[in-house]
């Protein structure tokens, strides 16, 4: 029973090992390097689009794992994409209505 | 749970502005290359590693005190302010050399600049400037964590303040990613 308690408050507190940060802090840097070298190359319109793609890895990275997002209950986690999905559509509607005005 | 509240909130006050930014952007897409240009994007680049790895000391903290090591906690905590101070510093030498070089809401030389780079240097200034107070009041908050780790109120069994702080320094973090490669990399 003890054990048992024990290994629900662990489970309960989802601690992250130091390793598993610092090897995400390498991937975010890496993501860094990425995002400044592919800006010095001409691509024309994708540079926003790539931009804002290794943006977008980089914060779900962070959100997943540094803000423990990974280890929260499903229902918490729905919670944030529907509150993200609704940005992206806001930003994404308002911009196709100005574009195609 | 009432924290990832607030961060929503904070996700449309930087939303709004982010519309804005696409908006004139598609506008004016000349024009905002060329007062890109202007940024400097090793500055930019040496703030995006160092509020990267200060979100890594903040959320190791955590780990830490989850382990009842207090002391190293308040270090991690603790180098996680000095990398806010660092990352001042270096916003606080871009802007004062915008500044010498005339570039500052409402001078004389920028609003004889072209009306795209005017709108895009307004929307550096007031993004930066406003992520800028987010850092300041991230420290503060932090500082405050710091003082209740210290007193032993925010202790292993009971951590809420300190994620709550660390929660608030990570969104600080996302926003850089992203005010970051939109001001700093389009050229």
């Amino acid at each position: 029973m003890a054990d048992h308690e024990q290994h629900h408050r662990d489970k309960k507190q989802h601690s992250v090992s130091y390793g598993q940060f610092i090897l995400l802090w390498l991937g975010l840097l890496a993501l860094t390097g990425m995002t400044v070298s592919l800006a010095g190359i001409d691509l024309g319109r994708w540079v926003i689009v790539t931009a804002l793609v290794i943006a977008s890895i980089k914060s779900t990275l962070v959100m997943g794992t540094f803000m423990h997002l990974r280890f929260e209950d499903r229902i918490f986690r729905v919670f944030v994409a529907v509150a993200l999905v609704t940005f992206v559509i806001f930003i994404s509607l308002t911009f196709f209505d100005y574009a195609f005005s | 749970m009432g924290m990832w509240l607030f961060l929503f909130t904070e996700l449309i006050l930087f939303g709004g502005l982010f519309i804005v930014y696409a908006v004139y952007r598609f506008k004016h897409p000349e024009e905002f290359r060329l007062a890109a240009a202007e940024l400097d994007t090793l500055v930019g680049t040496v703030n995006t590693i160092i509020l990267l790895t200060s979100s890594l000391t903040v959320a190791m903290s955590i780990t830490a005190l989850q382990e009842g090591k207090k002391h190293l906690s308040l270090l991690l905590i603790g180098t996680t302010i000095l990398f806010a101070v660092a990352f001042m510093v270096n916003k606080y030498f871009e802007w004062g050399h915008k500044f010498s070089l005339g570039i500052y809401p409402g001078s004389p030389d920028l609003t004889n600049k072209p009306q795209g780079e005017i709108l895009y240097f307004g929307l550096y200034f007031v993004m930066t400037g406003l992520h800028a107070l987010h850092v300041i009041i991230g420290v503060v908050v932090l500082l405050f964590v710091m003082v209740f780790i210290a007193r032993g109120s925010v202790n292993k069994d009971s951590y809420v303040k300190l994620e709550a702080g660390g929660l608030y320094w990570h969104l600080v973090d996302i926003i850089w990613i992203f005010l970051f490669p939109l001001f700093y990399l389009i050229h």
